[in-house]
């Protein structure tokens, strides 16, 4: 099998493993515990917490470890929603319309049984939000802002620089998930300009179940756990500490080899995006051209059933995801491919194909190769 | 070794299929079929809930093997439920399961197996599979009492090249224990013959949903044309029905025939429900050949039935006159007549009218 699939996970890096290790069995003690046990504990947790303020420019103090970048996402949007509702009466919260699940469904949920109201802000045919549309869009009432660093689906990288400094400039809290971004992209808060960003350590080579939510000081938030006093009181819960290591171990390594990184896998992406479009016909790559992850190819195919096509490729050997990819076989257009503007005979063929560490140039050979003899299998299928 | 799809349902005895072959050395993947459900009534369909899927797929981490889920749910509605619709319209008491077996578990899903380079397709039916010098022979299952070879008259010989029955050759008690020694889950699906889409509801009530048009009233009549009352549809009725037709009678009266060209239900006394002919029409012959003459068989007219010595007698190509020794009750429009000798399965095809 090859995978071609870094964008939904990625191998724990051997480094960081063997940094998580010893918090399992030597160093097992609880970092709120008054003996030496929790003291080693906590440094643990603690030099991981500077370590990961370091890689993103800000204060240990500005860190909060959650289980998952989707819990950053929820922490951030209810925390902030509930409590510039407080303080302000905003209760208008202002999103992408390609964003992550974690973000939009909890987007749902704050509006049908919480009373916010969401102004979904219209993406460009690459996906991408104009900070032109933020601004008009902001207003009295806008309680906080959440647009993605990155589209985990069809790579587009948002101008986030920008989006943060329409919203600074209005006064207004930005939120920006950065889960698939931060493997290949600067998270330099400052640099950025965001208040809060969320972050998950299974994207660059670190374990599932542990992420972190960026909070510039002074940014109100409501706790989403309740309980002990853990993560400034924002979220309760023994932390996971060998996890936590694991989190900052990996970021750490990803600030250091980033452009070693990607110049590994930029060439093999260029290479399947020029191939494919050249090749196969009726595709077409999603997101944007140029301002997109370097590890990321996506395309959609006229007439072809996504799901297919992965089934076939994972027969084959190869394992990628798809926009519309449903582990039950009830395929539908995603958001993403509507919020583009796809029509569903294009949308419901999509395909990403998005490279890592373990990628070679054979293996995207080998991939192009059998890739145009698929598509045509799966379009006789249909 | 040759790669095998097993079509797969998450009950024990699809999964055994699995387990059997993997153990004879086949490189095996599992794949489901995700079938039309009415809108919201996903979870109650009976062949793919999300219950079911889930035992599949835990079935197919058991054994390691590869799954993947095939979407129907398009081809399901346009095939099967359009027959289905269009059976009752005609007056006639149609089983979508033998369309789906044709159009949709050994056409479309086959297709889908074989392009995964498959070269053969395996199912939990309980029926058994001969290669002869001259082509491949459908038989009976070992076990007289599972045996599903019915729903598999519709293979033709391109499918039956593709196709494995792995517990065919097992009685039902034996592939329990194969299950439970191999830690597999043994809950079979029930053996009844509900339809997966009307997710265990009476079939009216979705045909009052999706063909309301349907119930239209008409006359009770009898044979002689003597006027006993008014049906609420012939969809409600089916043949041999003794109840709830709600007409006084001294004698019990019984469906006969439903005559939708002029919307009457004809009823008649227990001796008018038999019948000793019958005509079927899109017939499968299982060889690929027409029979050269008239011949003797075993036919069963529904599922559940008995067999009945007959005389079948092939008519062109594609139908079929079959002449019973004795008059069979509740032949039934829409049903298949299925011809066997022996365990061999001949061919069969729908009852006209």
């Amino acid at each position: 099998m090859i995978y071609l699939d870094y964008s939904a996970t990625t191998p724990v890096d051997s480094r960081v493993l063997d940094a998580m290790l010893p918090y399992f069995t030597e160093f097992f003690g609880n970092p709120s515990s008054v003996h030496r046990y929790g003291q080693r504990a906590e440094f643990a947790v603690e030099t991981a917490r500077e370590t990961t303020a370091r890689m993103l420019n800000c204060q240990p103090g500005e860190i909060i470890f959650t289980s998952c970048g989707s819990e950053s996402d929820n922490l951030a949007l209810r925390g902030a929603a509930y409590a510039m509702r407080e303080k302000t009466g905003a209760n208008w919260i202002l999103a992408s319309r390609a964003e992550h699940p974690a973000v939009t469904k909890t987007l749902y949920h704050l509006e049908k049984y919480e009373g916010f109201r969401i102004e979904w802000l219209e993406v460009d045919g690459h996906g991408m939000v104009s900070p032109e549309t933020v601004s008009k869009a902001i207003c009295d009432n806008t309680a906080v802002v959440s647009v993605m660093y990155a589209n985990n689906e069809i790579g587009t990288i948002n101008p986030i620089r920008d989006i943060a400094e329409a919203c600074r400039s209005r006064g207004v809290l930005f939120h920006t998930d950065a889960v698939q971004a931060a493997a290949y992209l600067p998270v330099d808060v400052q640099e950025l300009g965001v208040d809060m960003m969320s972050l998950g350590a299974h994207k660059f080579y670190g374990p599932k179940g542990v992420g972190a939510l960026y909070v510039r000081r002074g940014t109100p938030l409501f706790p989403h756990l309740t309980g002990g006093g853990q993560e400034f009181g924002l979220r309760a819960g023994t932390q996971n500490v060998s996890y936590i290591v694991g989190f900052a171990e990996a970021l750490r390594l990803t600030g250091v080899e980033r452009e070693k990184r990607t110049a590994q896998v930029a060439p093999l992406r260029d290479q399947i995006i020029g191939t494919v479009l050249e090749v196969i016909p009726k595709a077409r790559l999603t997101g944007h051209p140029v301002a997109r992850l370097p590890h990321h190819a996506s395309f959609v195919f006229e007439h072809v059933d996504g799901n297919v096509l992965l089934t076939l490729l994972d027969a084959a050997g190869f394992a990628c995801s798809s926009g519309s990819a449903c582990k039950t076989g009830t395929p539908e257009p995603s958001e993403v491919m509507n919020a583009i503007g796809l029509p569903r005979a294009w949308g419901l063929g999509s395909l990403r194909v998005t490279l890592g560490s373990g990628t070679t140039s054979e293996h995207i050979e080998s991939f192009l190769s059998l890739l145009p003899e698929l598509v045509e299998k799966a379009r006789r299928l249909k | 070794m040759p790669k095998v799809v097993v079509a797969m349902s998450g009950g024990v005895d699809s999964s055994v299929a699995a387990a059997l072959l993997k153990e004879q050395g086949y490189d095996v993947a599992g794949m489901m079929l995700r079938l039309w459900s009415e809108p919201g009534k996903a979870d109650s369909n009976r062949c793919c809930t999300p219950d079911a899927m889930a035992q599949a797929r835990r079935v197919a981490g058991i054994l390691d093997i590869p799954f993947y889920v095939v979407d129907a749910k398009d081809v399901f509605r346009e095939t099967v439920v359009e027959y289905f619709l269009e059976g009752y319209a005609r007056g006639e008491t149609p089983n979508p399961c033998l369309i789906c077996n044709r159009k949709i578990r050994w056409t479309f899903l086959l297709e889908h197996a074989l392009a995964l380079g498959a070269e053969f397709m395996a199912t939990g039916h309980y029926a058994r599979l001969r290669r002869e010098a001259d082509g491949f022979r459908l038989l009976r299952a070992a076990d007289r009492n599972k045996d599903q070879s019915y729903v598999l008259h519709v293979m033709g010989q391109h499918q039956l090249k593709h196709a494995l029955f792995p517990v065919g050759d097992y009685l039902k008690p034996e592939i329990r224990r194969i299950a439970e020694a191999r830690g597999l889950p043994t809950a079979s699906r029930r053996d009844s013959q509900d339809l997966c889409f009307l997710a265990g509801e009476d079939y009216r009530n979705f045909l009052r949903r999706n063909a309301a048009a349907m119930f239209k009233p008409g006359q009770i009549v009898t044979r002689t044309g003597k006027i006993l009352g008014e049906h609420g549809g012939l969809a409600n009725y089916t043949i041999g029905q003794r109840k709830g037709l709600g007409v006084a009678s001294p004698v019990p009266l019984y469906v006969i025939e439903k005559n939708a060209v002029n919307n009457t239900l004809v009823v008649g006394v227990r001796d008018e429900l038999g019948s000793t002919g019958l005509i079927a029409r899109e017939v499968n012959w299982v060889s690929g050949e027409v029979p050269p003459a008239p011949f003797r068989a075993e036919v069963k007219i529904r599922y559940t039935a008995q067999d009945a010595n007959a005389w079948v007698t092939p008519m062109g190509e594609n139908q079929a006159q079959v002449r019973f020794d004795a008059p069979q009750r509740d032949i039934t429009t829409g049903q298949a007549a299925v011809f066997y000798q022996g365990d061999l399965l001949i061919g069969g095809g729908l009852i006209c009218p």
